[in-house]
């Protein structure tokens, strides 16, 4: 007995201790986005600035240099639109393969297998010259079209679709729906968790997303938050507190995404590894 | 979070399922209509930014496409052949090898450990679930700026560094020098932070699914809590998990980018650094954006896209990858 709880008290230190470990980082960004220049560099450290500096976000969005203004507008735009564009798209497609019989399913279905084993984030060049090809190189729908056609959303919807009960459907036929009727009254309705799981997923994964907006996006205007970020931080133009303080801006609004919808969030995280 | 496309390849149904529709004579015609209908928005979608993109890169990378997007002047494999005897493309290679070979057995045995401890612990459980989740919000971008500019600033003001300085230490250069490779540490336990909190929770899935039963069993047969339990009730009953957490890390893994583009790369004190660590996405981007030279750079595209297919398959081999949990 005694030796159990002194393994359960050795167990929440540790615990306790790597909660603090992983919570550092964003200690740093808020400790760094509240200092001055000086009080970041100083070899004296302190803990936190005595007085916080929340001038840094208005210099962020004042500072004609740093479009972060125009970056959370353009990230909030695209994500978006990939997150509804997304959902329409594939719960459709997902509908038909699991609901609907008709001939060249199969031959679909498996073409979509296909496509899931090619890794997006190597094809990028290729993808990058078809765009350049249909003129969407500095413009936000190529940013955001890409990232619509998920063989991955689809497969989740198609297994979700197959295991809505057969009577349910049989008895909106018997209402006079059709294939669309059924879909739009019975099934929708009936898929906002595994929408929710899936669309948070979309929303994060286009928000945080780099390589593809750094390709595709090379006017500033174009330009998402993380590509702002990362062009101030390779090139150090700004200063250091502004730089956080841009940071911290860019991840205030997914963190809270994330805290409120964690339970969905959870969820699609199962979906990845097969287990919903 | 972050890397949802190299995940896709996880999904794979088995053959075994098949729609359950009942085929009755007169769902017929109006049925194939409403299934294109419904369905061609995505094959569209999916045929002109993925299909034709590999169909097109083939042809380019058979092509001398130089500062231009359009094929024609065909040469054989002479992209590939200068890609597979170009030494920088090689060492890229390697590079990504060897940022696997940490990657992925830490992820594993961090997530895995992680996902034990929390399902142990009782009192603040989702608490410390979600201090070790959240950091799946964050970017690769801002995470490499923290670690960058912050954490492991080579300055004495990088936290690190701190820690040293007021123990005894002394300060170190953590991203500028080859020798030693300090900056190792930094790229591995940026990707380590940022990920092992969705592994975490997919391990959690997996082992609240494990029946208590087979724990009860297992002490009547006189196996003791701890390592005993781990190997043969817990490790065999998560094991189609743990094959996911393996290929979904190093699929990832193969596809770095974000963090090597930010930490390594960039003008002013930084500069030069990118040399030391280079993996192949960051040079296929330079040899494509930078150089224009979209012949070379789709090849390597299609080189380092063989190359994940094949350690997939090699490692769905080795791990027996389909066999489920049960």
């Amino acid at each position: 007995m005694k030796k159990s709880i002194l393994t359960s008290g050795f167990r929440y230190l540790l615990v306790s201790v790597l909660a603090v470990i992983f919570l550092i980082p964003f200690y740093l960004m808020v400790r760094n986005a509240l200092m001055t220049d000086l009080q970041i560099t100083s070899p004296h450290w302190s803990w936190l600035s005595a007085v916080p500096h929340w001038e840094n976000f208005a210099k962020v969005f004042n500072d004609t240099a740093a479009p972060m203004g125009t970056g959370l507008l353009n990230s909030a735009f695209i994500a978006t639109s990939t997150l509804v564009l997304q959902m329409s798209v594939c719960s459709m497609a997902g509908y038909a393969l699991a609901r609907i019989p008709a001939k060249g399913s199969g031959l679909v279905f498996s073409l979509i297998l296909v496509t899931l084993m090619i890794p997006a984030a190597v094809t990028f060049v290729p993808t990058y010259a078809i765009m350049a090809m249909l003129g969407g190189v500095n413009t936000r729908w190529g940013v955001v079209a890409p990232g619509v056609f998920s063989a991955f959303t689809i497969i989740v919807f198609r297994t979700f679709y197959m295991k809505f009960p057969a009577e349910v459907e049989e008895a909106g036929r018997l209402d006079g729906l059709g294939y669309f009727g059924i879909f739009w009254h019975l099934l929708l309705p009936n898929s906002k968790g595994v929408m929710m799981a899936l669309g948070i997923l979309a929303f994060i994964g286009s928000w945080n997303s780099f390589l593809w907006p750094l390709v595709i996006g090379q006017d500033p205007s174009t330009w998402t938050v993380q590509v702002v970020l990362s062009t101030f931080l390779t090139a150090q133009t700004l200063n250091l507190s502004q730089l956080f303080a841009a940071a911290l801006v860019g991840v205030a609004p997914l963190v809270l995404v994330f805290l409120v919808m964690q339970r969905y969030i959870v969820e699609g995280a199962k979906f990845t590894s097969g287990k919903e | 979070m972050q890397r949802l496309y190299g995940e896709y390849l996880m999904n794979l149904p088995t053959a075994a399922e098949k729609p359950n529709y009942k085929p009755t004579s007169s769902a017929g015609r109006s049925a194939t209509l409403a299934f294109w209908a419904f369905v061609s928005p995505a094959l569209i979608g999916m045929f002109i930014f993925t299909i034709l993109p590999i169909i097109w890169g083939f042809l380019l990378s058979l092509s001398h496409a130089q500062n231009t997007i359009h094929i024609g002047h065909f040469v054989g494999l002479r992209n590939y052949t200068d890609l597979l005897t170009d030494q920088a493309f090689i060492k890229s290679l390697v590079t990504v090898v060897v940022f696997s070979l940490f990657i992925v057995p830490i992820t594993f045995a961090v997530s895995l450990g992680l996902a034990l401890l929390v399902n142990k612990i009782t009192l603040g459980r989702s608490f410390f679930r979600t201090v070790f989740f959240i950091p799946s919000a964050v970017s690769y971008v801002v995470a490499s700026l923290v670690w960058k500019v912050s954490l492991f600033n080579g300055q004495e003001f990088g936290f690190i560094n701190h820690l040293l300085v007021s123990s005894g230490g002394h300060p170190i250069t953590w991203i500028g020098t080859a020798n030693p490779p300090w900056y190792w540490l930094v790229l591995v336990t940026v990707r380590i932070w940022l990920q092992v909190g969705f592994y975490m929770i997919i391990f959690l899935a997996a082992l609240q699914e494990i029946p208590k039963s087979l724990y009860e069993a297992a002490a009547m047969d006189g196996a003791k809590e701890g390592w005993t339990m781990l190997r043969f009730v817990t490790l065999p009953q998560i094991r189609a998990t743990s094959v996911i957490v393996l290929l979904l890390s190093l699929i990832n893994a193969f596809q770095a980018f974000d963090e090597f583009y930010n930490i390594m790369g960039g003008g002013g004190s930084s500069a030069g650094n990118e040399s030391l660590a280079r993996p192949p996405l960051v040079y296929l981007y330079s040899l494509a954006l930078t150089d224009q030279d979209f012949g070379r750079g789709t090849a390597g595209a299609f080189i380092l896209t063989a190359l994940i297919i094949a350690f997939t398959l090699i490692q769905r081999k080795v791990l027996g990858f389909g066999e489920s949990d049960k």
